[in-house]
């Protein structure tokens, strides 16, 4: 029961990432091809919520619901990682034309063949872990 | 009301309410928005691999799963009650560059050339979605996060690394976008 929240939370997600045309191939295309600005002003405006959150939960020291104090510890900075991965990452989301939380929604979504893009990245996940200690990061 | 809920919905919609997945989160249980770690917890619960970036206590992260589980839902609802499997609002600019790729008339959130998989046509969709699902897993995980946990959830904590990724991925994005797919949508 604990994890129902996560699963409520998760179902608004896909909600707003389907309803909101982000898990759309087209949209994707447009966005790199600087045709329209929409899907920056959604990423932006989307940055704007959590940074105000952020800055509000700290200045008024929040709490989570279950009384932790909030964690604001950012992931590592990981020179090559996040430059290398990231780029191959922007390689994939171009040919999908979605990213991991779109591949769920569209599965849902009823965009049967994302499941193929789903296997994929969980094969591309696996490899990573196989190949990283011989990676450099 | 009902009717700017099922219609499209402008940028001022779709992204402060996808922003907010960072207070929901947080304040649910101090959780961190971020979605491609999933992909690590399915592989360690589902292969159990042998390498040691796999060998942890995937179930202390059940809540990760759980959204994941979530987010399939909520496509399904986004379509059944939300009216959303209409062709995107795309820019006249855009209409006029997938018609110069010989593509057809969008009628809905995909193209067919891309997701509508069938005996003669299944060879452009494979390499689109195995190839670009593939590089996502593999970069999403190298780079230590996606869209989710880099692009909205480091920047809104101006986490340095969560920029330097955020770049990266748009960078790799143009290069594929512009370089690689107007020959490859011709398969």
């Amino acid at each position: 029961m604990a994890l129902l929240k996560y699963f409520l939370i998760g179902i608004y997600f896909g909600i707003v990432l389907v309803k909101g045309e982000v898990v759309s191939w087209f949209r994707i295309q447009e966005m790199f091809h600087l045709q329209s600005a929409y899907m920056y002003l959604v990423i932006a405006s989307a940055v704007v919520v959590g940074m105000i959150f952020v800055f509000a939960a700290k200045a008024f020291k929040l709490r989570s619901l279950d009384g932790q104090n909030l964690d604001f510890k950012g992931k590592p900075f990981n020179k090559v990682g996040n430059t290398a991965g990231g780029v191959i990452f922007g390689f994939g989301w171009a040919l999908a034309g979605a990213c991991p939380g779109p591949m769920y929604a569209l599965l849902g979504a009823g965009y049967w063949a994302i499941a193929v893009g789903l296997v994929f990245a969980f094969l591309g996940a696996l490899t990573y872990g196989y190949l990283k200690p011989r990676l450099p990061h | 009301m009902w009717e700017a809920i099922t219609g499209p919905w402008p940028w001022y919609t779709t992204g402060p309410l996808l922003g907010l997945m960072v207070p929901f989160l947080m304040l649910a249980g101090n959780k961190h928005f971020g979605v491609s770690s999933s992909l690590r917890h399915v592989c360690a619960a589902v292969f159990k691999p042998k390498a040691e970036y796999f060998r942890y206590d995937w179930k202390k992260s059940g809540w990760n799963l759980a959204l994941v589980a979530g987010t399939i839902v909520g496509g399904v609802l986004a379509v059944l009650a939300f009216g959303a499997d209409t062709s995107p609002q795309l820019s006249e600019g855009a209409h006029a560059l997938f018609a110069s790729w010989g593509m057809e008339e969008a009628t809905a959130l995909q193209p067919a050339e891309v997701f509508a998989v069938g005996a003669d046509n299944w060879l452009r969709p494979l390499v689109f979605l195995a190839l670009g699902g593939f590089l996502v897993g593999f970069g999403a995980r190298y780079a230590g996060g996606c869209t989710s946990g880099h692009a909205i959830m480091g920047t809104a904590l101006l986490n340095p690394g969560s920029y330097v990724a955020a770049i990266a991925f748009l960078v790799g994005g143009f290069a594929v976008s512009n370089l690689i797919i107007p020959a490859l949508i011709a398969l």
